[in-house]
């Protein structure tokens, strides 16, 4: 192993292809992340729109003279969706807030120097990324009460917010992990150069380390966000009324045939919009930042 | 040791190849008598690492005809038809191309286990006496990652040998070296040049040409524009352009 | 045996940490068969999931272009959709089209389950697969051929290892991602281990205890396969090759 980076670093030929290398490094940035890129383009919402026109086509050939035109169903039930799409974002919000600060207290705790600390943190973030996001989502769901009372003030606890915090947590662990990434990679001679100007610890890791770090941590950070969004659909497993929960009950409402393709592709459309943008907006920050290293 | 009167082993005719517009050889002709040596020299993309791929039938050629020993490249199209061909003629590259996930040693056994159905102790050991000829019996069980690029190089040309073919073709193999690295392959293509194997090089070493070289060509524009001995090439080059040429690389 | 199931019945009754799945006869088949499935689902799902991967790959590489865009509208639909919609997708979309002639379903739910999370998977695998051959340089490739190798040959000897090494990380962190997104068969009533667990929470009324098993179950299940992965990286890891 020790030959091996000798060799490497002595400026001998690469033994294989930038390409490889490249490929390796996103796997291991990707496994530091705990989800694959999202990589979306405009020809995905022109595919989404033709699926749409599809599925509105297939609906009316099959539809009956009395039925409405599908157009007029979509329009009908557009409100109600709307709605669910709201509880989407604003579970996606909170989860990604809430799992954002509590993934960087979990991310500085991995680098602490107090081995307890560090073994502690380490564990709990591997713990939560090894779980799957449903079963996170469950254990919440289940075991937060409904209502707490605090100074004899009741305040209830609707379904989405603990839907919130069940997702917060798979947010919270590779926030944890994307931190501990970032900072690893700052060369150890930033620590030294912020010691030998007698910088302490955690003045060095405030004003000389993290700043450097947020650079690098924004790219995989966003791209997490979409994903968080996506994900937020599992919520209608456990019965939060979002989107999701509302198409499937407009459908069994509904009780046409091939209602469904029109129906879910109108879904998909709505979080292409939304993801789109943030994708895109990834996409860029990570190719300015990598001319700048 | 060349003999003037004896068949050449490889004789090119008239040989015309061409990337889609850019014609990229023009008419080459030449051959080489067995066991001899020549150099190809000439400014780059003049065409000299196409002629050694077509040699090899890496490149299919346009037009033209190259013979090998026995085998009409321009002939071959099946894959056995080509296979046969390479186990005469081997090539070294200018970046090494050894499989990386392999060792030495078993870089060097490979293609005479896979390709010519050998016995593997057998293998083994020519394997084995090969690297000791490089130079490298020590760093059999090393992988290419842990050589360095002339060792790499040397462990290219041990396993071209181990094929034992009639003719080594050389594509520029010291250009990706390290100026002192150049020197220890140098030596392993002179002992091979010494025992008599026929070697077609592609290089920029211009001493070295002229020591060991039967015969240099100039080749420039996809045409050979001048050959001869060494000797009279290098100090009494007849064209201008040679003479060009010559003049800012020495 | 029975001394172990006697031992959780008396943790029961001292401190209420109820864990009928280990005293409890039927509750106790129930969770291994809940786990059973939770584990054939993945070992079926990474096997085919590979396997479409492989064929895609291929496909890519030939000079069809019908299959070729064929084979990329796959990859593109099945990348960026969530999963959920697309098992939904398969289930409601597809199952109901697919009616025996008595009325019930030709498919049943786990199969539906499978082809779902192998065609998931699978989009992910083929650019994994395709991007690994890609990475080996073609001069790679040409050595082999000089060398004499014929094109099946210096594929199967040369190219395709080194591509597979190339492909284990990427490849490793879909397979434990699919391993996890195996939970979301409980949307379609699969019996696997965190439906049986709802199942089994619901009888009992023991949510907080059977929520800590399933977590730690798949804590574990999870943590051995990317031990396992981990391992195999290393094991074929060759000195100076990639980073």
């Amino acid at each position: 192993m020790n030959d091996s980076h000798v060799a490497q670093t002595s400026g001998v030929l690469p033994v294989l292809l930038p390409l490889a290398e490249r490929m390796t490094r996103a796997a291991l940035r990707e496994r530091a992340m705990g989800s694959p890129t999202l990589r979306l383009d405009s020809s995905h919402g022109v595919a989404l729109v033709v699926a749409f026109l599809c599925g509105c086509g297939i609906t009316q050939a099959q539809s009956q003279a009395a039925d409405p035109s599908i157009f007029t169903t979509l329009w009908k039930w557009t409100p109600l969706l709307a709605r669910g799409f709201v509880f989407n974002l604003a579970i996606s919000f909170m989860a990604m807030a809430i799992g954002t600060i509590a993934g960087l207290f979990l991310g500085f705790a991995q680098i602490s120097l107090l081995p307890p600390v560090k073994k502690g943190a380490f564990f709990a973030t591997h713990f939560f990324r090894n779980a799957p996001w449903l079963v996170l989502l469950f254990y919440c769901m289940f075991l937060l009460p409904f209502q707490v009372t605090v100074l004899g003030v009741t305040i209830p606890i609707p379904d989405w917010t603990k839907a919130t915090l069940g997702l917060a947590l798979p947010v919270m662990a590779n926030v944890s992990e994307i931190v501990r990434g970032a900072i690893q990679s700052i060369p150890t001679t930033q620590w030294e150069a912020a010691a030998s100007l007698a910088f302490n610890r955690r003045q060095a890791l405030w004003m000389i380390i993290f700043p450097q770090c947020i650079k690098r941590m924004l790219p995989p950070w966003m791209n997490l966000y979409a994903i968080l969004t996506m994900a937020t659909v599992l919520a209608s497993i456990v019965g939060v009324n979002e989107m999701m929960t509302l198409t499937q009950r407009a459908l069994s409402a509904e009780s046409r045939p091939g209602l469904l393709l029109a129906f879910y592709s109108y879904v998909l459309l709505w979080f292409f919009l939304y993801c789109y943008p943030i994708a895109r907006w990834t996409v860029r920050l990570e190719a300015r930042y990598a001319v700048n290293q | 040791m060349p003999e003037a009167n004896s068949e050449p082993i490889v004789a090119l005719r008239d040989v015309h190849q061409s990337f889609g517009d850019v014609e990229v050889l023009k008419g080459v002709s030449f051959g080489v008598a067995k066991g001899g040596v020549v150099c190809i020299i000439g400014p780059s993309g003049s065409g000299k690492s196409t002629l050694l791929r077509c040699i090899n039938g890496l490149v299919p050629i346009k037009s033209g005809s190259i013979r090998v020993a026995d085998f009409e490249v321009h002939n071959l199209h099946t894959d056995q038809e080509k296979i046969a061909l390479r186990k005469e003629v081997s090539m070294v590259f200018q970046q090494y191309n050894l499989f990386p996930h392999k060792t030495a040693l078993e870089n060097v056994m490979m293609a005479p286990i896979y390709v010519l159905k050998e016995d593997p102790k057998e293998v083994r050991e020519r394997a084995i006496a090969l690297l000791t000829k490089v130079g490298l019996a020590a760093k059999q069980d090393a992988y290419p990652g842990e050589l360095s690029g002339g060792q790499q190089q040397r462990v290219a040309i041990a396993r071209s040998l181990a094929m034992r073919p009639e003719v080594m073709l050389f594509d520029e193999v010291t250009a990706a070296l390290d100026p002192e690295t150049v020197k220890e392959v140098l030596n392993t293509i002179r002992e091979l040049a010494r025992e008599g194997m026929t070697c077609i090089l592609v290089t920029h070493e211009m001493r070295f040409a002229r020591e060991l070289a039967d015969e240099v060509l100039f080749t420039d524009g996809g045409t050979i524009v001048e050959s001869g001995r060494p000797a009279e090439l290098f100090d009494h080059p007849r064209k201008d352009r040679t003479r060009a040429f010559l003049s800012q690389i020495l | 045996m029975q001394l172990v199931w006697d031992w959780f019945r008396w943790l029961n009754e001292s401190t209420g940490i109820n864990l009928t799945i280990f005293y409890d006869q039927f509750d106790r088949s129930r969770f291994a068969s809940g786990f059973l499935m939770t584990v054939k689902l993945s070992v079926i799902c990474i096997v085919s999931s590979v396997v479409i991967g492989v064929v895609g790959a291929w496909i890519q590489g030939s000079r069809l272009r019908v299959a070729r865009t064929i084979v990329h509208w796959y990859i593109q639909a099945f990348r960026n959709t969530p999963p959920l919609v697309q098992l939904y997708f398969f289930y409601f979309g597809l199952g109901s089209l697919l009616k025996a002639a008595g009325g019930g379903p030709l498919i049943t739910n786990v199969t539906w389950a499978i082809v779902s999370l192998s065609f998931f998977a699978g989009a992910f695998n083929v650019e994994i697969f395709r991007s690994g051959i890609e990475a080996v340089p073609r001069t790679t490739l040409e050595a082999a051929e000089s060398l004499g190798f014929s094109r099946a040959q210096a594929y199967l000897r040369i190219v395709l290892p080194l591509a597979f090494r190339i492909s284990l990380p990427a490849l490793n962190n879909n397979l434990v991602n699919l391993v996890k997104t195996t939970t979301l068969a409980y949307a379609i009533a699969v019996p696997e281990m965190l439906y049986v667990s709802s199942q089994i929470w619901s009888d009992e009324l023991n949510v907080p205890v059977m929520m800590n098993v399933l977590l730690i179950c798949y804590f574990v299940l999870v943590g051995i396969l990317v031990y396992l992965m981990h391992r195999w990286e290393r094991a074929i890891r060759v000195p100076g090759f990639g980073i």
